[in-house]
């Protein structure tokens, strides 16, 4: 029993390791430049698919119905970005406010360079996801008394209003008002580049797997641990649960607060994927974006979420393109495509998962379930 | 003098205009196995709910192993309403929520069971261990207290041995036989470590050899354990084979307390069991 | 003062149209326990049909087209993706309801070409009218008188028919109406109905006030009108008018102060409030979970 756990744990580090050096070798082999589409799509489905997981923690495996995910996520985007943008450019940045109130950078007070960038940016992220942490806390008190539709709803609205307070004027000086953050570090600042300024050794792609990847296998030590045991518990039967001596406002809370951090952190890696932080991208719908990968992944798989994760970001920003194009054919024109199509067929397909496959990709399974189960029967 | 585990203190349970539970008295002492029988919706269930911290109850107090953990008073509108007795006499609200009931020690079975059902047999009952953990979320992440899982894990295949159930444990919860279900919410509730196991009807719709069976087991739990063991039961001949004592609920109203032999000659038991004829 | 009485009168105004989408939200909580997210989207699609409807027909056609259209639209919404899923969980049935608010913005994106759409103007209540000194436009007029006839006329409904009795049997308890015969998917189908029929009556009349509609002109009034709902007791129609009547005011009051950018975060920060001090609203009756 005991050994393989410990197997499979080594077999899946092999797994992400082997992941990892892919990341790199086909990073550093295709041409960037005619690949935009791809690393663009590989690099925002690494932050999807922890912003996912970390949904998936609390709705699938806590059970716990909540829709505040991009809010946490802002907060995550806005820490980072304040923390990070250098000194030298705040000026620029906040040409509306006169300048910044908040006049440090983490990556210069570490001294800069690559071990500055590096600690910078790390710690950067975690303190983005403390705050979202922090303010989880919070409003959990109050909130997660609530039964599940209502607790939707009141998630829902905290997000609305964490969008309007960073849009305030009067917090212009520290959060830009409703204008960009920008010119912190990114994804791109990871590439090496030799003393000519040319990239010898890409990077970025790396990095947001790397990031993503590390924040996951917290979640899903997490999940294997006698808290995500209990949290188990309270989703398939609260009144046992208490019953059986689990906490059930004290554990929920933690399911929150733990989700938060790492809606947090991805919210942080989300303005490193988007170059810029502004308030009015992180809208319900961006919610209800990662509430379909989860369900489309399957409620309560970790696997499934990162699955469905690169599967949705790649079909809409990528293999759907052709979609939004008007096409000729022979001269004749294809009807029906034109901007905006896309999303339609995508919602059409959303829908139809939602309807007749509601276990979604993975229902409540992980990979390494379904491999054992193939040579168990591959045995028999 | 035997010490008492539990002690039901004039307890009254109104909701709204109803008196569920009518200024209930009792005491379970150590060692014993006590039944609480009586005829349906007599306020069985909802004595046991108060006792495990579901319900607040509207007036009493509830003692456990010599410590008070539950005590109320009317309050508000129930100060009006009140139809109980005893009014004035308790002062405090304290009303600790079921997890820290159990913690405290008592741990219960439900009249319909109520098993994690995505989960295994084992899981259903390391799940319940999570009380006695003592590890942080931290520490359980980080795998900084597999000392304490691997005994925990081991402690449960021990305990799923000694209630049968080892050959299942990976099974899912509820794939198993409706019995075999009732055996595993037991053991459930055994490994919380409870000194007081509180039993909500645990026979229900089981064939008389299973509750033969059933009997049986909860006497040998009792023993192995060192448990004091408090029930409710329709099941007459299990009541009689394995209580101590027994206690007697109608309409909300304790009517007959003693041994089995006395119970089942007490007239007024019969009565509300059988109904009273008119001209009797 | 003329200030004050123009904020209040479209205060009042934007009240009594939050209270016909809210309607909507209440009948179908009441009755499914459903969230239906997709109630704000449908008030958006009743108002780009106007738009493309009035290009080629006359009012006279168009208006009633439009409300025909629109119960049908919900109808075949709830048939489609909200009947199916009536064994599933209520999150299942909730995340369909996302996923039917997501299609109709998206389609609403790609038929309009994600371009804003000018609201065709109706003589008659578009017009400018001067009240106690504050100019306004009829509609601000009509719209609570129209409101307060329509909720009568639902009351009556559901207080004196036969399919009111239904949906209030249903309401009550799902299985046991179903038990006793009702037939649970007519007793559905006509909430939904009634609901978007409320709806496309909102939004002729909200959609007046601005100048112009968007695919996602639909989800804020429909969040707003569910926190009315909400407000005023989910279930409960009164309370769902009086709701919105507070809302409305209440944000047409913030919008005409200096702290305009907060009047959704206000609505939402009310919704919270209530939710954790009594969540069962102004008028909602107390639901116990059974041990």
């Amino acid at each position: 029993m005991k050994k393989t756990v410990n197997k499979s744990t080594w077999i899946g580090l092999a797994c992400a390791a082997a992941l990892l050096v892919l990341v790199i070798v086909l990073e550093n082999v295709l041409d960037p430049n005619k690949n935009i589409m791809v690393f663009a799509a590989l690099k925002k489905g690494a932050v999807y698919a922890l912003v996912a997981v970390s949904m998936n923690l609390l709705n699938g495996f806590t059970g716990l119905f909540s829709l505040g995910q991009a809010g946490f996520m802002l907060l995550g985007a806005y820490t980072y970005a304040i923390l990070t943008i250098p000194v030298s450019q705040r000026d620029a940045v906040y040409y509306i406010y006169n300048g910044s109130a908040i006049n440090f950078s983490l990556p210069e007070l570490f001294g800069g360079g690559a071990v500055g960038l590096v600690l910078g940016v790390v710690i950067a992220l975690i303190l983005g996801g403390c705050v979202a942490a922090v303010v989880a806390w919070l409003i959990g008190l109050p909130v997660l008394r609530l039964k599940s539709d209502y607790l939707a709803i009141a998630t829902l609205g905290f997000g609305e209003i964490i969008r309007a307070v960073f849009q305030w004027d009067k917090l212009g000086p520290v959060t830009n008002g409703a204008n960009a953050l920008k010119n912190f570090p990114t994804f791109s600042s990871f590439n090496i580049q030799n003393g000519a300024g040319e990239t010898v050794l890409r990077l970025s792609t790396f990095t947001a797997f790397l990031l993503a990847g590390i924040c996951i296998a917290i979640i899903v030590l997490l999940i294997n641990s006698t808290y995500g045991r209990a949290f188990k518990a309270i989703r398939d039967d609260e009144v046992a649960a208490e019953a059986m001596g689990i906490n059930l406002s004290k554990h929920k809370r933690l399911a929150f607060v733990i989700s938060s951090f790492f809606a947090g952190v991805g919210g942080g890696m989300f303005a490193m994927f988007a170059n810029q932080a502004q308030a009015k991208t992180f809208t319900t719908a961006m919610t209800y974006e990662i509430l379909l990968i989860v369900v489309i992944g399957g409620i309560g798989s970790v696997s499934g979420s990162c699955i469905a994760a690169f599967l949705y970001v790649a079909a809409s920003e990528w293999w759907l393109r052709f979609l939004d194009a008007e096409t000729f054919i022979g001269g004749v024109k294809v009807p029906l495509l034109r901007n905006g199509f896309r999303m339609v067929v995508f919602s059409v397909v959303i829908m139809i998962v939602v309807l007749f496959f509601r276990r979604g990709i993975m229902g409540d399974k992980e990979l390494p379930d379904l491999l054992r189960r193939h040579r168990k029967e591959g045995a028999k | 003098m035997s010490e008492n585990v539990l002690k039901v203190e004039n307890v009254t349970m109104q909701f709204g205009g109803v008196v569920a539970v009518d200024n209930l008295n009792l005491e379970v002492n150590k060692g014993e196995i006590v039944a609480l029988i009586g005829p349906n919706g007599a306020g069985k269930t909802t004595a046991f709910n108060v006792i495990t911290g579901v319900y607040q109850p509207t007036n009493g107090a509830v003692w456990f192993q010599g410590q008070k953990i539950v005590e109320n008073h009317p309050q508000g509108k129930m100060r009006q309403q009140y139809k109980g007795e005893h009014a004035g006499e308790y002062t405090q609200a304290i009303s600790p929520t079921p997890d820290k009931v159990t913690r405290l020690g008592m741990a219960r079975t439900f009249q319909n069971i109520r098993l994690w059902k995505s989960q295994t047999v084992f899981d259903n009952v390391l799940i319940a261990k999570h009380c006695r953990a003592t590890s942080n979320v931290f520490s359980a992440a980080f795998r900084l207290n597999r000392k304490e899982e691997a005994a925990q894990r081991e402690n449960v295949l021990e305990l799923l041995e000694t209630v049968g159930l080892a050959d299942v444990k990976d099974e899912l919860a509820t794939s198993l036989p409706y019995g075999k279900q009732r055996r595993l919410e037991i053991a459930r509730a055994l490994a919380a470590e409870p000194q007081l196991l509180l039993l909500d009807e645990p026979a229900a719709g089981m064939n008389p050899q299973e509750t033969e069976e059933l009997t049986a087991f909860i006497g040998e739990i009792r023993d192995r354990f060192q448990l004091t063991v408090f029930l409710i039961e329709h099941h007459m001949n299990l009541v009689m084979n394995i209580s101590d004592r027994i206690y007697v609920l109608d309409f909300g109203k304790l009517i007959a307390q003693g041994d089995p032999a006395a119970i089942q000659n007490d007239k007024r038991v019969i009565e509300a069991y059988l109904g009273v004829s008119e001209d009797a | 003062m003329q200030y004050a009485i123009s904020i209040l009168l479209s205060g009042v105004s934007l009240g009594g149209q939050y209270a016909l989408i809210a309607i909507g939200y209440t009948m179908v909580y009441g009755i499914l326990r459903l969230i239906n997210f997709a109630h704000g989207d449908v008030f958006m699609v009743a108002g780009l049909m106007m738009v493309y409807l009035t290009a080629s027909l006359p009012l006279a056609v168009s208006i009633p087209l439009v409300l025909i259209l629109t119960v049908l639209l919900g109808f075949i919404i709830e048939r489609a993706a909200y009947k199916p899923l009536r064994e599933a969980p209520r999150m299942s049935v909730m995340i369909s309801a996302i996923g039917v608010s997501y299609l109709l913005q998206n389609l609403a994106t790609y038929v309009t070409g994600g371009l804003p759409k000018m609201y065709p103007e109706i003589p008659g209540i578009s017009n400018t009218i001067t009240i106690a000194g504050a100019p306004t436009k009829v509609v601000t007029v009509v719209t609570p008188i129209l409101v307060l006839v329509l909720v009568v006329a639902l009351t009556q409904l559901i207080n004196h028919t036969k399919v009111g009795m239904a949906m209030r049997a249903v309401a009550k308890d799902f299985e046991t109406a179903q038990l006793m015969g009702i037939k649970i998917n007519a007793v559905i189908s006509v909430t939904f109905i009634i609901g978007s029929f409320l709806a496309a009556v909102g939004s002729v009349l909200y959609f007046t006030n601005y100048q112009s509609i968007v695919p996602l002109s639909g989800a804020l009034p429909g969040l707003r009108a569910f926190v009315a709902a909400v407000f005023g007791g989910i279930g409960s129609i009164p309370g769902a008018v009086v709701g919105a009547f507070i809302i409305g005011i209440s944000e047409s009051v913030i919008k005409g102060s200096s702290w305009s950018i907060f009047s959704d975060a206000f609505t939402f920060a009310l919704l919270i409030i209530i939710l954790v001090v009594k969540p069962t609203g102004l008028f909602g009756e107390k639901v116990t979970d059974k041990v």
